[in-house]
């Protein structure tokens, strides 16, 4: 039985008050609510939803008149760099970007310095004095500081607070680990994540394998490099019934198919997410060796980017996970071979999902919030969580999904500023984000 | 928490007058550098260039390029320095573009680089106000070696259009490759590439139109007018399927496999050739070749580069 700890900013809300948010159009894809509904927070919790004008007497109204009203959204993939890489992100700079990107709950992702591998480092992760603005709920390491060989103790680190296990940045390839690790998550319930990776057919590759690694003269990673992977693991994870796969990233075609095998096999629970750079760009929009469309897995082909917008669609994803990755300037402006990949996403996801999905492919509002919400909050068992269900956590995101703005990255809250969707238009824009019933952003 | 304008990456503007790739270059702007270059006379030179400040900057080997451009800016009036990577502070790790702000702040004009990573001109050009001129980048191109092979050719064809041109080696790993598919695709050319699957992926067909792939050197040679050899790196082959034997049982060009090609047809080879590899000796000295002469077209096709990067193409 996990212990939620101190970083889950439950109580907020001074003791007693109330927040009413008025107005506004509650999405709620784990209630199953679509529908104009007024929001009552009381002591960090959801009091009650109701439809308009039959909640009164709250201590506070928040006006939410054309907007939609969700749950908070819920980041698996977020790269906070404490310990020791504070100057790319600290969690407080990095939280207030994910605040500021409609975020209430950020898993941060444990390839630090030192890695996140211990059950003291994850309880470290957790003290308030680190700076949470949002839920942040550690992801630990799957093996001793990554090297890929030996399995850390997830049951130690499961009680620390972990809610997942990775090697993220790298792949967990050899078998009998990824066995091993898979049997102890189905004893266990705690899900891995696997970057999946082959690393010895991507050596010294920068990008997609394709037309345009060719011209520009790069080497470039095939798409079966991630999906051999993928494959494999689904296998593996039928063997232990009740394991629990999450697939990081995914970015090819062939990823999904065995994806969706393995969720038709259903003896483990096969989950994936998808980041808005893999719904949005292509491999053919790197121009001039912009180091800022570099990351890993790369960008794509146009039927990889069709399949995962095919996939986001029909449920075989699972979750919008933004990877938000910061590095400092000195790290990508340099040549394309040698930046570092990775690239920030937490406050530019919303509007590349209401853009790109929503308004060009008409993905239902309804879904895309369940991308945010409902499904990340499955993937890892967050209870209370990615829900406005009477009791859950006072966790509410309320956006405009027909403002539009410009994404202008010297006004990001985040220490960095590798995005390659600077001066990008976009619609749908987080109004205000409440984390235990507190108001811990306000859009302009 | 706002980090000041002043810290983001430039959003690349160009450097005027830089030479990045044959890629981005129009057709008229080829013609425009070739007829320049068949102005320029190395032996009786106009000193176009007097006063300006040609630096070269090599992180990796030249003999050819790197002299040819040496000679080429010398001979116009210019002031050139050499500077290497070994012996230099990029030992010392100073950034690729420290060192393009360093020589800029010495007084160059105009660089000429050559680097072993793809798009380190892009990066230069996008960061430095004086033109930049692609001496060479990773596999990505070698416009100045492009415009010498057209000028070659074209001092022994009528046109490029129609051309038959074969080019034979490992393309994957070639920049001239690359700058040659661009140019001679942009005239019209007939090309066929061929070379072993390791060394030739199917992935180049997309690099231009009606781009041909064979794994004969028959095929490719048949009819040939331009036979364009590439350097194949014995350190290469030794992690592929195909050995070094195997290779040059099936693809160095011999002077039966050239006879395959028309009478008259060019043997052209970028340098550094390696007799017995890619290509016998009596193909590398016998009178189609064009190999000297490449080398010889590359100092006048490097003075228009030059000229015209500085503005003074007269």
């Amino acid at each position: 039985m996990k212990r939620n700890k101190s970083a889950e900013i439950s109580l907020n809300q001074r003791k007693g008050s109330s927040l009413l948010i008025k107005g506004g159009h509650v999405i709620d894809p784990a209630s199953t609510v679509n529908a104009p509904m007024d929001v009552l927070l009381r002591d960090g919790r959801v009091a009650e939803v109701a439809p308009p004008n039959k909640i009164s007497g709250a201590d506070e109204k928040l006006d939410a008149r054309g907007l939609i009203v969700a749950p908070g959204f819920i980041d698996l993939h977020v790269h906070l760099r404490e310990p020791g890489q504070t100057y790319k992100e600290t969690i407080a700079t990095g939280t207030t970007a994910a605040a500021a990107g409609g975020f209430t709950s950020v898993c941060c992702m444990p390839n630090t310095s030192p890695i996140i591998d211990t059950p003291e480092l994850v309880e470290w992760l957790q003290e308030p004095e680190r700076g949470a603005v949002v839920n942040m709920f550690p992801i630990a390491a799957a093996t001793h500081a990554s090297k890929g060989a030996v399995l850390t103790d997830f049951r130690g680190l499961q009680r620390a607070g972990a809610v997942a296990v990775t090697d993220d940045g790298k792949p967990i390839l050899d078998e009998a680990v990824m066995r091993e690790t898979l049997r102890i998550s189905a004893e266990s319930g705690l899900p891995v994540i696997q970057h999946a990776e082959d690393t010895r057919m991507t050596e010294n590759a920068a990008m997609n394998e394709g037309p345009t690694s060719f011209r520009l003269g790069l080497r470039g990673m095939k798409t079966a490099a991630e999906s051999s992977v993928v494959e494999r693991d689904v296998q593996i994870a039928q063997q232990f019934p009740g394991a629990r796969l999450h697939v990081a990233h995914l970015s090819a075609a062939d990823s999904l198919k065995a994806v969706r095998r393995g969720k038709r096999a259903s003896r483990a629970h096969i989950t994936c997410e998808v980041t808005p750079h893999h719904f949005t760009l292509l491999d053919s929009d790197i121009v001039d060796y912009d180091a800022n469309f570099k990351m890993n897995p790369p960008l794509r082909s146009e039927a990889d980017r069709e399949a995962i917008l095919v996939a986001l669609a029909d449920g075989t994803v699972d979750a919008i996970a933004t990877d938000h990755a910061p590095h400092a300037i000195h790290e990508k402006v340099m040549e394309f071979e040698r930046a570092l990949f990775g690239i920030t996403g937490l406050e530019t996801a919303l509007g590349l999902a209401i853009t790109r999905l929503h308004r060009e492919q008409k993905v239902p509002l309804a879904r895309i919030v369940e991308l945010f919400t409902a499904g990340p909050a499955r993937v890892i068992s967050l209870n209370g969580r990615g829900t406005l269900a009477r009791g859950s956590y006072a966790d509410v995101t309320i956006f405009d999904p027909k403002k539009r703005w410009k994404f202008d990255v010297s006004k990001s809250h985040s220490k960095s500023r590798n995005t390659p969707f600077d001066g990008w238009q976009l619609t749908g824009k987080v109004v205000a984000t409440i984390v235990g019933g507190k108001i811990v952003y306000r859009g302009d | 928490m706002q980090v000041p304008a002043s810290q983001y990456p430039a959003k690349g503007k160009i450097a005027r007058g830089s030479l990045l790739g044959i890629e981005q270059l129009e057709a008229a702007d080829i013609l425009g550098l070739l007829k320049l270059a068949r102005r320029m006379n190395p032996q009786r030179p106009r000193p176009l260039l007097r006063g300006k400040r040609v630096l070269l900057l090599f992180y990796e080997p030249s003999t050819r390029t790197r002299t040819s451009f040496e000679v080429a800016a010398k001979s116009m009036g210019a002031m050139t320095t050499l500077v290497l990577s070994s012996g230099s502070s990029i030992e010392k790790g100073e950034s690729l573009l420290d060192t393009g702000y360093t020589l800029r702040a010495v007084g160059a004009d105009v660089i000429v680089v050559r680097h072993p990573h793809a798009g380190a001109p892009h990066l230069m050009a996008a960061h430095l106000d004086i033109p930049v001129v692609n001496a060479g980048d990773g596999m990505h191109e070698h416009p100045s070696q492009a415009l010498l092979d057209a000028y070659t050719i074209l001092r022994h064809k009528k046109t490029l259009k129609g051309l038959q041109v074969a080019i034979v080696g490992d393309i994957y790993h070639s920049r001239v490759a690359r700058s040659a598919v661009h140019l001679l695709s942009k005239f019209g050319a007939r090309i066929t590439l061929c070379g072993p699957p390791e060394l030739l992926p199917e992935a180049a067909t997309t690099l231009a139109p009606a781009l041909r792939v064979t794994r004969h050197a028959e095929e490719a040679l048949r009819g040939a007018d331009v036979a364009m050899v590439l350097r194949v790196q014995k350190e290469r082959l030794a992690g592929m399927q195909i050995s070094l034997q195997d290779y040059i049982s099936r693809y160095q060009l011999t002077m039966a496999r050239l006879k395959l090609a028309k009478k008259d047809a060019l043997v052209m080879h970028p340098g550094p050739i390696i007799r017995g590899l890619e290509l016998t000796w009596e193909v590398a000295d016998c009178p189609q070749s064009v190999i000297v002469e490449e080398v010889r077209n590359g100092v006048a096709t490097r003075m228009a580069i030059l000229a015209k990067a500085l503005g003074k193409a007269r």
